[in-house]
């Protein structure tokens, strides 16, 4: 028997397996006759409606809840503690449980943001070229979305290879820390990150940045959308690979790209019945990405195993989930396809991603230039920023063999290892899997490009920001997401924008904001940290 | 059609001159190089005020607070004003008689304002530290979100047949026209109420960017219910020399409609720089944690910084230009931009309309101050 964990939430005793996330246990509370769990209200949006997991990883603040009198603590990035005290609804505020966090200090050469596949390749070659490195990861421990793997189980192999590497790099680990501000002090840099340590502040000085903050699903709106036990693809992944339970669940995976086969086999391999996969791409050309494909077999065969794992469930092409339906709860959605049919099915879970967007907030915040979403870098992956490179997903999404192989070439050069890559004993080697890779991405995101019927699903009372509860209607008239944010409070929530920032790009092909800084919410008192410029004479009264 | 007067401007002041202007009959058209409100509007706090650094400033402040009051039942919701009240807080005995004084001063001109003891502070707003030795509150004072504001006020003189033309650049105001990057519009009176931009267009005008910091946080319904502003405020907004002061932090929270608490203050001249200075921020928020510790477990989500349109002696320019025919001006408000927009509006239709007004507008008239050093204004880089 796995250890568990005991704590509260809303007064009542909760069982959990340890390490498993918080926003995993709560779903367990969802639990339905004949279910180990279901879709759990963790709390009402600014309008009152009933809100649940999406994204699962951090991204749309969708699950936040108060913990030990500490309220908006997203449930998806806290592992469940013994003892703890969650509140879902009301946010409940507790002065006596505020104190100021500590602070911490770190001088290295290399920080590499991000403990994804990327930033795991980064950090190895960084600290293997002799670099002081030192990786900081939101999560609980580095390996991000692609290696994550639920509590007390083995990495999936590929996963296994690199971990142990970066055991043995000399780089320096901080799980748990979240980037939330970045600047440049005199020829060096300053990372400001959060949850180092007792609640801390982490200063990190580096000479050198490797961003790799990956991406992010892509949510569209559409009617009912916000239900609960409506999640992003990946999120239902995620939830499940954080431990909640989903046995008994009817799931409907949709949306389109490669996602969504491993996603309905975790689903099915989780205890859900799949119930249909739709794939909003027309078959002709998906066939013709799957052709492309010949030069890489393995591609083919791990989709092969992946449609095994659901084998008997139907995948349509040129279909989409065109409506969530339910009373707070989701209990049905309403499937569309390209010939104009709509049908209704039955479930509890609607796993729904529409492809991946890159997570460019601190790069555009480093002041790095975004060419169409991604971030612009050159053969070394050095962003225009000298002495900040990207890799990865934030360059564009092209999945885990671009991203290992840009995390080696940024991590080798802003190790100093490399002053031109054509140096390098593996240089060629990497740049060919990088283009090669990035090179089936293009096919793939021509395959898999969304059709404009997507942009036509809101009605004007659907929701596009979901902190703010911003319906359709209130931002068509504006002239871009600045104004949308001044006359609606669209992308003025705590997701800064992240979630319908994208939606509103597809809709209206506007630019998002501003990045604002701090690019994650952070503690006041964290912000209040300014190593460098202390003032003495302007603390205290009097 | 030549429109009677072309406002250059839709910002809080500007969409409040259309306003009043529309309200005389008046044919206005509003040029504006983004979209209305989205300047320093968008970066206000929306704290309507009175203050009482001069005569004059406490008759303008009081004047537009009364307006804004008798607006209050017309606001659509989008503006959320509310009658938060403002608590002036004494930090230690040393400021009590201070603001005795102040309190008395208030009193003796109309306004409303009481003297609060420490007991009496911590029971209103029970997340101050302890050991605050008291605070003045004004019942009265008000706070609205700028921006809707603006648009509303611009919303309103439309339906009265203003016109607006948004994303429309002026490059230059001369006598009875408007020039603009593509033409020249013709204009029998013009209003340069351009805010911080406004001596681009007008050379000579004494206004000089003063930056300023904000942070928000998420939501803390309940967390504190009045304005909350230190003593000391005044002292480091205003005073003599204004272009070689350093920059100054002061403590000053606003509880939003939404539940959101809204920190400042800072204030620095830094040209038209738009990124935020972490070091006065992490000034500005220490300061805001002694007086308020619990603030530093709230959750900030956003940091802005904003350009308040400065002038030397911390009074607007409000009323005609001596050196261009037909031009008025209304500009220069600093941080009370949005308290003092309606009063602003006021006096700027009853300059044009050459009639008496209810204040003495002999404090604002621009002709007192001319600042004819060029190199005061740069070229306004990225905003904010």
């Amino acid at each position: 028997m796995p250890e568990t964990v005991a704590f509260t939430c809303d007064g009542r005793a909760i069982q959990a397996p340890a390490g498993v996330t918080l926003a995993a246990a709560l779903e367990a509370l969802g639990a339905r006759e004949g279910s180990a769990g279901g879709c759990a209200v963790l709390r009402r949006s600014v309008t009152g409606e009933p809100r649940g997991v999406l994204c699962a990883m951090g991204i749309c603040f969708e699950c936040r809840v108060t913990i030990d009198g500490r309220a908006h603590r997203r449930a998806c990035m806290e592992i469940v503690r013994a003892g703890m005290d969650v509140r879902t609804g009301e946010v409940e505020f507790a002065a006596s449980s505020l104190e100021s966090p500590g602070e911490e200090r770190i001088d290295c050469d290399v920080a590499v943001v991000g403990g994804g596949p990327a930033g795991v390749a980064a950090a190895c070659r960084a600290a293997e070229a002799g670099a002081r490195t030192v990786l900081l990861d939101e999560g609980a421990a580095p390996g991000g979305q692609i290696y994550r793997h639920l509590p007390g189980h083995e990495a999936p192999p590929a996963a296994r290879a690199w971990l142990a590497r970066l055991a043995q790099s000399g780089a320096e680990i901080r799980a748990g820390a979240s980037v939330f501000d970045a600047e440049r002090t005199g020829a060096s840099w300053r990372l400001l990150a959060l949850g180092a340590g007792a609640g801390g502040v982490l200063a990190v000085s580096t000479r050198a940045i490797v961003l790799a903050t990956g991406s992010r699903e892509l949510f569209l709106p559409f009617p009912g959308w916000t239900l609960p036990g409506v999640y992003g693809a990946g999120g239902a992944q995620a939830l499940w690979k954080s431990g909640a339970p989903l046995t008994g669940r009817t799931a409907v995976v949709g949306g389109s790209g490669p996602l969504l086969l491993p996603v309905a086999a975790s689903l099915a391999k989780a205890g859900a019945r799949v119930a249909a996969v739709v794939e909003q791409a027309a078959f002709p050309a998906l066939a013709a990405f799957v052709l492309s494909l010949g030069r890489s077999p393995s591609r083919i065969r791990e989709a092969v195993r992946y449609r095994r794992g659901f084998a008997g469930t139907p995948y349509r092409t040129g279909t989409w989930i065109a409506e969530a339906r339910g009373i707070g709860r989701l209990e049905g959605v309403v499937l569309a396809d390209a010939r104009g049919g709509r049908r209704e099915l039955a479930c509890d879970l609607a796993a729904v991603g529409w492809g991946l967007t890159p997570n460019t907030e601190l790069a555009r915040l480093l002041g790095c230039a975004v060419e169409s979403g991604a971030v612009a870098v050159d053969g070394r992956q050095e962003t225009g920023v000298p002495g900040v490179f990207c890799a990865g997903e934030p360059c564009g999404v092209a999945g885990v063999e671009a991203a290992v192989a840009e995390g080696q070439i940024a991590g080798a050069a802003a190790g100093g290892r490399i002053a031109r890559l054509e140096d390098a004993w593996d240089g060629r080697l990497l740049t060919r899997a990088r283009d090669r890779a990035r090179a089936v991405a293009v096919r793939m995101h021509r395959s898999f490009r969304l059709r404009p019927e997507l942009a036509r699903l809101a009605r004007e009372d659907t929701l596009v920001c979901r902190c703010e509860d911003v319906p359709l209607g209130a931002v068509r008239a504006c002239s871009g997401s600045r104004e949308a944010k001044l006359a609606s409070r669209a992308g003025m929530g705590p997701c800064q924008g992240r979630v319908c920032g994208p939606a509103l790009a597809f809709l209206f092909g506007w630019d998002s904001d501003t990045v604002r800084t701090p690019v994650l919410p952070a503690a006041l008192g964290a912000l209040g940290f300014a190593p460098a410029e202390r003032a003495p004479e302007e603390e205290g009264l009097g | 059609m030549v429109p009677d007067v072309v406002v250059v401007g839709a910002g809080i002041v500007g969409a409040a001159c259309a306003d009043a202007l529309s309200a005389e009959g008046l044919s206005v058209l509003v040029l504006e190089s983004r979209f209305c409100g989205g300047g320093t509007t968008a970066a206000a706090m929306g704290h309507v005020v009175v203050m009482d650094d001069s005569p004059a400033q406490f008759a303008l402040t009081a004047y537009s607070r009364r307006l804004w009051e008798d607006l209050a039942p017309e606001l659509p919701a989008s503006c959320e004003d509310r009658r938060t009240g403002t608590l002036w807080i004494a930090a230690d005995a040393s400021e009590l008689a201070p603001l005795r004084a102040k309190g008395e001063a208030h009193r003796a001109q109309g306004v409303f304002a009481e003297e609060l003891s420490e007991g009496d502070l911590a029971r209103e707003e029970p997340n101050l530290r302890r050991g605050l030795a008291g605070a003045l509150r004004v019942p009265e004072d008000r706070v609205v979100y700028p921006p809707a504001a603006a648009r509303w006020f611009l919303e309103r003189a439309e339906r009265r047949g203003a016109r607006r033309r948004e994303g429309v650049e002026v490059v230059a105001i001369g006598p009875g026209s408007v020039r603009t990057r593509t033409e020249e519009i013709p204009a029998g009176t013009v209003v340069n109420a351009a805010g911080a931009a406004a001596p681009l267009l007008t050379p000579g005008l004494a206004i000089l960017p003063r930056k300023g910091h904000l942070v928000i946080t998420d939501r803390y319904p309940g967390f504190c219910r009045h304005q909350l502003v230190e003593l000391g405020y005044l002292a480091s907004a205003h005073g003599a020399g204004i272009e070689r002061r350093s920059a100054s932090v002061a403590f000053n929270l606003q509880p939003r409609a939404t539940g959101q608490m809204l920190l400042g203050s800072s204030r620095e001249f830094a040209g038209f720089d738009g990124s935020v200075n972490r070091g006065i921020r992490a000034r500005m928020i220490r300061r805001g944690l002694a007086f308020m510790p619990a603030l530093a477990g709230l959750s900030a989500i956003r940091t802005w910084v904003g350009f308040r349109p400065a002038t030397p002696d911390n009074l607007p320019l409000v009323g005609r230009w001596p050196r261009t025919r037909g031009l008025f001006v209304a500009a220069g408000h600093e941080g009370l931009g949005v308290t003092t927009a309606l009063g602003t509006a006021r006096l700027a239709a009853d300059a044009i309309l050459g009639r008496e007004s209810a204040i003495d507008p002999a404090p604002y008239a621009p002709g007192r101050l001319f600042d004819d050093e060029e190199s005061h204004h740069e070229e306004p880089g990225a905003r904010a």
